[in-house]
């Protein structure tokens, strides 16, 4: 029994049994590799996508649980790296490896989401589930201000 | 599929492409739009100019986060003239005109070496091409050369000539490589030296970017390895067919590691793998325990056969007669690396030949051994390099690779073997553990007279390289003896085997090395009653360079100054990679450890090619170096490693990253490495700092509240 859920704004029907974690139904069957595989047990946060908005690990959460609901990937915050925390990202060069840097950038677009003017305290509880092993902190810190600033000035 | 020619026999000589002629243009792991219309030419081994005029740099080193991607083709294009942010870039086959001079000409991607051995050759490379296209236009328009520049990707001439690169491109191709060009003066530089931004980060934020584990081929099935849960073991049985018996399993494998499930998704392979219910002979190492290896490390010491690696006077003899000697002994855990991504690989076993893409740091080494494996020509076997998601070494081995290929062959089908965390954490190639002990005779001035030094460890190069035993070994002694001024001096190790598989971790030896050193010369001035910054001073009157980063730490730092309320400063100096720095750490103690808040950093590497490129390394270095120091820990019982994935194996997360200070020294020395020696230094500055706090030397890494309460 194929299970309906919309990713990045699309409706899509995929065949993955109902226990399969979310993560390899996004990267292997609808075939968005942005999201990555790190840990597999919630604890590296490299497989943040948003539910409904809100920011989950996509590789401890079953297929079923996510049906008839909406994912977004990083894959949807922009193609053409338009977003303002692609922006940031880009303008503060945080990549290093890069390979954690997917999750990184949803947790931090839940956080906006939420809060546009996130205090340093408020960054690093929505940011200390996602492990940088080359370490990029200091610029995801610098970039996620950035990405606010950008966001607020065009509410205004 | 672009269509390409090779118009220069050479080239595809040395780079042995699996797929012959069609390598140049199908072997560019590039996201996006396709690369290149027309022909693609390749004036030499390291520029290929399509007829668009699309240019490609080609980074014989593996991109693993610290810049490559950028900092090669940089050197490049300075002297080719083209706009960096407008060429394309594309990882190198296997191939010798790729080797790594600093490294025996292996195609190796490590020791911090990328910039330095590139740093003439590929500006040599670029300014080859941009005289070969020169002459091709100054043929085509019968003038001379001299009178003709190239600029932005143009050759440019009198009247109003212009031909674009991409026009001159196949003319230029069929004429000789230059031997001698002229380079540009340093002062005419408009990319080396500039911050530049990264060329890979568009593709690293909207999930793009090509990595090991994004692999897709037509008709590919995916693995998953159980492997001895220690390290050596041999399989006794397993249950092929309840695995057999589960959804999507198409084959189980076993091969000399352990027993493959293969199966329609990476999922199935996983779940089948559960009830493989493998029986394992665990072999030799079956009673293998840390406090048993760090003692058998210690007893080598005295026990074992030291090999010199420097010695001035008759050191022991001083300290025999000294009326003070000063005794300190260190020890340094073992290591997982820990990147990013699981180690994975994809290979396509195809009867003759075999295709691999995926990370790796050593594509040559991959494909000898996987063609000496499979008895295939080297030829055929195809390398084929993704972005790494992270290296700091382990990427150097490549077992996982090996695996992938025996996998591949035995079910005849395209294979993605992907590892799962714990696999990666327990079968890894662990940074080795060390036992120092040091002595210094003191003067009445409370400087030291003599010092004897003497590590215990295990060798990585003998595995990794076959290096005898008896043979010194370099990746075991940097940064063995420090830039302090002693009359005597003996400095010698013992090679230890503890039984366990070590490997190249970020900063290999320096780490170890490095923590020893300044923490004895710590102990030294807190014996003397001297200021640690001041009594380093002392005595490094004949070494500018290490104390003018000192200087400027400290100056930078504060030292000197209150600290602010709770926290305490601990420096630290070390020369590695032909870098020299110093870091000033600035810690609280919070439950019996250490906080890091602040942590200072100075380094003099001499001509740097991205200095933002070269910031991001010391900040990334830093936090390494300090999820080491503060908690990183593997550790064996009855032979199997005790941590698992990040819960027993705790790295540094966002909310606990110090702020970092960085000033980089300007200088024209010849350029340095920076991908790790700020990795090594961050241990000691911390270690002071914790003394400097709680009249505690902290000697044994990592500073957990455990340890520490032992100190």
């Amino acid at each position: 029994m194929p299970i309906s859920l919309r990713i990045n704004g699309k409706a899509v029907q995929v065949n993955s049994e109902p226990d399969t974690p979310l993560l390899w139904v996004i990267r292997d069957e609808v075939g968005l590799t942005g999201t990555k595989f790190g840990c597999g047990a919630k604890l590296c946060g490299a497989c943040t996508v948003l539910l409904d908005g809100e920011p989950i690990r996509s590789c401890s959460t079953p297929l079923s649980r996510v049906a008839g609901r909406s994912v977004a990937t990083v894959e949807g915050l922009s193609a053409n790296n338009s977003h303002p925390l692609q922006k940031a990202w880009i303008q503060h060069d945080v990549p290093q490896c890069g390979y954690c840097q997917s999750g990184q950038l949803m947790s931090a677009a839940a956080l906006l989401n939420a809060n546009k003017n996130p205090s340093d305290a408020e960054i690093d509880e929505a940011m200390k589930g996602n492990i940088c092993r080359c370490g990029t902190y200091v610029r995801v810190r610098a970039a996620i201000k950035t990405a606010a600033a950008e966001v607020r000035g065009g509410k205004a | 599929m672009v269509k390409t020619q090779v118009s220069r026999r050479g080239f595809l000589q040395s780079s042995a492409g699996f797929t012959g002629g069609l390598m140049v243009g199908v072997a560019l792991p590039l996201a996006g739009p396709a690369q290149a219309a027309g022909l693609v030419h390749t004036p030499n081994a390291w520029v290929h100019i399509a007829d668009d005029n699309t240019i490609t740099l080609i980074s014989a080193r593996a991109e693993m986060g610290q810049g490559v991607y950028t900092s090669m083709p940089m050197l490049i294009a300075e002297e080719l003239n083209v706009d960096i942010q407008k060429v394309k870039v594309a990882f190198a086959p296997p191939g010798k005109v790729y080797g790594n001079a600093l490294i025996f000409g292996l195609q190796l991607t490590g020791g911090s070496t990328s910039v330095r051995e590139g740093y003439e050759k590929l500006r040599v490379a670029g300014a080859q091409v941009r005289e070969m296209l020169v002459a091709a236009a100054a043929a085509q328009w019968k003038v001379d050369a001299a009178t003709l520049k190239a600029e932005n990707g143009k050759v440019l001439g009198a009247g109003g000539k212009v031909a674009t690169y991409g026009q001159l491109a196949e003319a230029a191709s069929k004429l000789p490589v230059p031997e001698k060009v002229a380079l540009k003066d340093p002062s005419q530089f408009r990319i080396v030296g500039k911050r530049t931004t990264r060329l890979d980060t568009p593709s690293k934020v909207n999930g793009t970017a090509k990595f090991g584990m994004d692999t897709k081929l037509p008709g590919m099935l995916y693995a998953s390895l159980e492997m001895s849960p220690v390290q050596g073991g041999t399989v006794k049985s397993f249950d092929a067919g309840k695995a057999k018996g589960m959804p999507g399993v198409v084959d189980v494998v076993q091969i000399p590691d352990g027993v493959a499930v293969v199966a329609d998704t990476y999922w199935h392979a996983v779940k089948a793998r559960e009830v493989l219910s493998v029986q394992w002979d665990e072999g030799a190492n079956a009673n293998l325990n840390t406090a048993a290896m760090f003692e058998a490390t210690r007893a080598a010491l005295a026990s074992g056969k030291p090999i010199g690696v420097k010695k001035v006077g008759d050191a022991d003899a001083a300290l025999a007669s000294a009326a003070k000697v000063i005794r300190g002994e260190y020890m340094t855990q073992m290591l997982s690396h820990s990147p990013m991504e699981p180690m994975n690989f994809t290979a396509h076993f195809q009867g003759d030949r075999i295709r691999l893409i995926g990370p790796t740091q050593w594509p040559d080494a991959v494909q000898g051994a996987v063609a000496k494996m499979l008895s295939l020509k080297p030829e055929n076997v195809a390398v084929e390099n993704t972005f790494l998601g992270g290296g700091f070494g382990r990427r150097i081995d490549f077992d996982y690779i090996l695996q992938a290929a025996q996998i591949s062959k035995a079910v005849n089908k395209p294979v993605k073997l992907i590892w799962t965390r714990e696999d990666d954490m327990q079968h890894d190639f662990y940074r080795p553990m060390a036992v120092h002990q040091l002595a210094a005779a003191i003067g009445a001035d409370g400087k030291p007279t003599a010092l004897t030094w003497r590590l215990a460890s295990q060798s990585v190069t003998g595995r990794v390289f076959g290096l005898p035993p008896e043979a010194p070994d370099g990746l075991m002694t940097e940064a063995a003896v420090p830039p302090y001024e002693v009359a005597a001096a003996r400095h010698d190790f013992v090679k230890q085997d503890v039984g366990v598989r070590v490997g190249y971790w970020r900063a290999v030896s320096h780490n170890m090395n490095a923590f020893a050193n300044e923490t004895f010369i710590d102990e030294l001035a807190a014996a003397a009653g001297r200021d640690p910054v001041a009594y380093r001073l002392s005595l490094l009157e004949t070494q500018p360079r290490f104390a003018n980063v000192l200087k400027l730490a400290a100056e930078k730092a504060g030292w000197g100054t209150p600290a602010p309320a709770g926290r305490s400063r601990g420096v630290a100096l070390m020369e590695g990679y032909d870098t020299y720095m110093a870091q000033v750490a600035e810690v609280s103690m919070k439950d019996g450890a250490p906080v890091v808040h602040r942590v200072t950093v100075v380094a003099d590497l001499g001509r740097m090619v991205n200095p933002d490129t070269v910031e991001a390394q010391i900040q990334s270095s830093v936090i390494f170096g300090l999820s080491a120091a503060l908690w990183g820990e593997i550790t064996l019982d009855k032979g199997r490693v005790q941590q698992f994935n990040f819960d027993s194996y705790r790295v540094m997360r966002n909310h606990e990253a110090p702020q970092i200070d960085i000033t980089l020294v300007p200088s024209t020395e010849k350029p340095g490495g920076i991908g790790e020696p700020a990795t090594a230094l961050v241990a000691p500055a911390v270690g002071n700092a914790v003394f400097a706090a709680t009249g505690k030397r902290a000697r044994r890494t990592p500073f957990t509240a455990e340890h520490l309460a032992k100190a």
